[in-house]
């Protein structure tokens, strides 16, 4: 067979998992096109993945929430409520960083866990529970900030985490650009192309279908280039920042949860079907637990990161926070009747989000606009979802 | 032949990489009860949903003609306008309306734009004395055991002025009695006008019943067999089926005794809030080394629950009573509690309860006991292939690859992935419930014989089934459960169907 109809082939049997990535470049590329390249500087992306960063690390928190089958509201205002106590903890109690980032994450583990016990312990449904949270939260983050309004935080070193970059390499100025940057580009390609073979091999070795071998190289070459591409552009300016090492960090431990190990396999099955998962020994109400503290965790981080970079805790953070967040996780591809989804999927999904609106907001589109169009994007990414998997079967 | 009323010619059907139905022709003749036999994935129920425009017309190849024309159905509701309904095995009703609702769902009966609920009633009414069945139509459908809510399907059939009325498995889920009055209900139909079409695994129902049978294999039509010239029989049918003679469809077993108790269970009970009534009362029994026990019985009769109140899935259950396993007492919090002590449940609802269907082979084999094939809690995903192509090779279960979806299997099949899941979970004690509902003789088969591989291995079994000749076939002893209680137990040379059907309605 020639290699074109290998890679006609090919995509046509993957077009769910390929659709993704192929929206995300044709929308940056439309981007790049209509704002003469201004979507496409190092500026401009360095400044596009720090606003995905808070909703990005949401999106993965709610894919595993979706994926056995409930939702969580809360997160939106549950954020912005831990990121003021987070302020009040610097700025009136006077803790610095090291202890305050701690204390909020396991703050958020708390709230989690006790979402999981109003839907196990309770049977009420997690829509409403959350809905409380949603209420509750708003509520709590307006008492936060009632006597001081808009706290600023002068902490630099939190201020950094969403603002801030890696620092370079000293010695190594004779190097264009920020050379830990590009060190880093290199190490992921390495990684990545020999995690790829090594994964091939075995395959191979078990029977198993695998790419054809022109078609493989293909995929490595290309997505080594866009590795290559990301890191030399966010080395020519300054460099890779700390948001998006969290979120890398984020999304690398949890798609190695949730593909690699005993708990994320409990928690597809719990989604699967949870009366057989229950048979089968894996504890419905434990996985539950499981995923709404990971979901609370999360929330607490993206409250910190989105705190940090506006450098304050307002009466308005985290305000339709959860709704990116559930909206990332459907264009990513997850399904609302369980078991189905995947935590890279969700940070394209929360990407191709947040391409949309950082790149109308470069043309100037007006806000009403840019609504209508981030949902007819989400609908559109549905409707193909539903199509593909269809026919897939 | 009399006139058909339904002929379908040369119906091929394919899905990506299976040939499902190849060159098909089936004749139903007017007011005949034909009998569709064949094993799973022979095609049977594919040619149903070709017929009843589940796959439309222009998916398929070949003709259907009804009542002498040809038609090209793009929906259910085309095929049910010229008077074709089709009962699934699994029922479509909803279980919080009233029976009088469910009958006329879809098809109100209307004064302008509103419901006329008292014509509705008396319809229903009429409807379900066609079926003889004798309930209050405005009771709820959940509040229906299984046979009376099959007969309100097929009161809803009728209901739809029906010619040709398909029935997939429909004493699948039913006891012996249901099904006697269900068969009888059909032939009523039959003498009255209503062309029958019964998909049944269970031959001697389809003696009983048949006019005609249509053997299918592999996707083609094997013969047509005409009842009334004697050409119907038990051993002519399982050759069409499987293309080979099965001499005895139980396999024999040495019956090596032991009198090592490995479970022993004393005044177990178990009240059920939801239903407000106990649904298990007293029950004492025991298991030995490498014995396989039948536990016979009425749906319904608490033997399900027996078995999950016993894994430690007790929802709603309020448990008493004691357990023992070799001799140790035995407290389950949940089913993995269960699972270590050594126990395994192979489900009786497969797709509901026992498989995840939109995984694949290897996933579902090894979820029970991930811990085996995982290294601080990472899996192996070597070892987990190896593992699944063991079970997949050892249990024939055929499938392109292990990474192939449980959903796309046949029933026997999923059936042998759900054992394999149970089986790598290395259990002393094995229960099976209803191990062979819904699948093909071959299947069959190849499961008893796997069960008496496992008893002589030293595994001991405790088999749920509601077919008589399976658990005196397969048992060393037998437990008759009714109504929550056993009532009997009788050793399998002192038993006979007569004896458990005598003690299952006591």
């Amino acid at each position: 067979m020639s290699f074109f109809q290998d890679l006609q082939k090919v995509l046509r049997k993957n077009v769910r998992e390929y659709g993704m990535y192929i929206a995300l470049f044709v929308i940056m590329a439309i981007f790049t096109v209509l704002t003469d390249g201004l979507f496409l500087s190092p500026r401009n992306i360095s400044n596009l993945i720090n606003q995905t960063g808070y909703v990005a690390v949401l999106a993965v928190g709610m894919t595993l929430v979706i994926v056995i089958r409930h939702i969580d509201l809360s997160v939106g205002f549950l954020a912005g409520f831990l990121g003021a106590i987070a302020a009040i903890l610097m700025v009136q109690v006077g803790l610095p960083t090291i202890a305050v980032v701690p204390i909020v994450l396991v703050l958020g583990i708390f709230a989690g866990l006790i979402t999981a016990f109003l839907i196990v312990y309770f049977g009420i449904p997690a829509f409403v529970a959350t809905l409380a949270g949603w209420l509750i939260y708003r509520g709590l983050l307006l008492q936060a900030t009632m006597g001081t309004g808009t706290i600023i935080i002068p902490n630099a070193d939190f201020n950094a985490i969403g603002n801030g970059f890696i620092p370079d390499i000293p010695g190594l100025e004779f190097i264009p650009g920020h050379a830990l940057t590009l060190l880093l580009g290199v190490i992921a390609i390495v990684f990545f192309v020999l995690g790829q073979i090594n994964d091939r091999k075995r395959k191979t070795a078990y029977g198993f279908e695998v790419l054809p071998g022109a078609i493989f190289a293909l995929k490595l070459v290309f997505i080594s280039a866009i590795v290559g591409l990301v890191a030399w552009v966010m080395a020519g300016y300054n460099g890779i920042s700390w948001t998006a090492v969290i979120v890398l960090l984020v999304v690398g431990v949890y798609h190695f949860i949730t593909t690699r190990t005993v708990l994320g396999r409990h928690i597809y099955a719990v989604g699967g079907n949870p009366e057989a998962a229950d048979l089968s020994g894996v504890s419905v109400k434990k996985i539950t637990y499981v995923v709404f503290a990971s979901m609370g965790f999360l929330t607490a981080l993206s409250g910190i990161l989105f705190t940090s970079r506006l450098q304050s805790a307002t009466t308005t953070a985290g305000t339709l926070f959860e709704l990116d967040a559930i909206a990332a996780a459907y264009v990513g591809g997850v399904s609302a009747a369980g078991g189905v989804g995947s935590v890279i999927g969700s940070l394209i999904g929360a990407l191709v989000m947040a391409s949309l609106t950082n790149g109308m907001n470069l043309m100037g589109v007006d806000i009403s606009v840019q609504y209508i169009a981030r949902g007819l994007v989400l609908a559109a990414a549905v409707i193909f979802d539903a199509a593909t998997r269809r026919r897939g079967g | 032949m009399a006139t058909p009323i339904l002929e379908m010619k040369s119906i091929t059907k394919t899905f990506p990489g299976v040939k499902a139905l190849d060159n098909v022709s089936f004749r139903v003749a007017q007011g005949e009860i034909h009998c569709l036999v064949g094993e799973n994935g022979a095609g049977k129920s594919t040619l149903m949903k070709v017929l009843s425009g589940v796959w439309p017309y222009g998916s398929y190849e070949g003709d259907i003609l009804f009542a002498g024309e040809v038609q090209k159905f793009k929906g259910i509701a085309d095929s049910e306008r010229v008077g074709i309904a089709i009962i699934y095995q699994e029922l479509a009703l909803f279980p919080e309306l009233t029976v009088y609702e469910n009958i006329f769902l879809g098809h109100e009966i209307r004064k302008g734009a509103l419901v006329d609920w008292n014509e509705t009633i008396k319809q229903a009414d009429k409807m379900l004395k066609k079926v003889k069945l004798s309930v209050n139509p405005a009771a709820k459908i959940k509040d229906l055991g299984v046979g009376k809510q099959q007969l309100v399907e097929i009161a809803k059939a009728l209901s739809k002025d029906v010619k040709l009325l398909i029935l997939d498995e429909p004493t699948a889920a039913l006891n012996e009695d249901d099904s006697e009055n269900l068969l009888q209900l059909i032939r009523d139909l039959r003498d009255n006008g209503v062309t029958c079409i019964m998909i049944s695994h269970k031959l001697k129902e389809v003696i009983s019943i048949a006019d005609t049978v249509t053997v299918l294999r592999d996707g083609q039509t094997v013969v047509t067999l005409d009842a009334h010239k004697g050409e119907v029989s038990e051993p002519v049918l399982i050759k069409h089926m499987v293309g080979r003679e099965i001499e005895n469809i139980y396999p024999k077993r040495e019956h090596k005794r032991s009198e090592d108790v490995v479970l022993e269970v004393r005044n177990w009970s178990a009240h059920s809030q939801q239903l407000g009534r106990d649904v298990l009362r007293d029950v004492n029994f025991t298991l030995k080394k490498g014995e396989i026990v039948g536990f016979a019985g009425l749906m319904g009769s608490g033997r399900t629950e027996l078995a999950l109140s016993l894994f430690g899935n007790s929802i709603g259950y309020q448990v008493k009573g004691d357990l023992y396993i070799n001799g140790q007492k035995q407290q389950f919090k949940q089913t993995e509690d269960a699972i270590k002590a050594g126990l395994a449940y192979v489900t009786e609802d497969r797709k509901a309860k026992g498989l995840i269907l939109i995984q694949d082979v290897k996933q579902n084999i090894t979820l029970a006991n991930l811990q085996e094939i995982a290294k601080r809690g990472v899996v192996n995903d070597q070892a987990e292939a190896q593992v699944a192509n063991e079970y997949r090779v050892s249990l024939n279960i055929k499938t392109p690859t292990i990474e192939q979806k449980v959903g796309n299997l046949s029933g026997g099949n999923q059936q042998k992935v759900s054992l394999g899941k149970w089986l790598f979970v290395k259990p002393n004690v094995l229960i099976l419930d209803e191990p062979t509902r819904g699948i093909d003789v071959g299947a069959k088969f190849e499961i008893y014989t796997l069960m008496n591989g496992l008893v002589e291995q030293g595994m001991s079994i405790i088999m749920i089934s509601s077919e008589l000749p399976e658990v005196l076939g397969m048992s060393d002893r037998v437990y008759v459960v009714a109504s929550g209680r056993i009532t009997g137990e009788l050793p399998v040379e002192e038993a006979t169907q007569e004896k458990i059907m005598q003690l299952a309605t006591s």
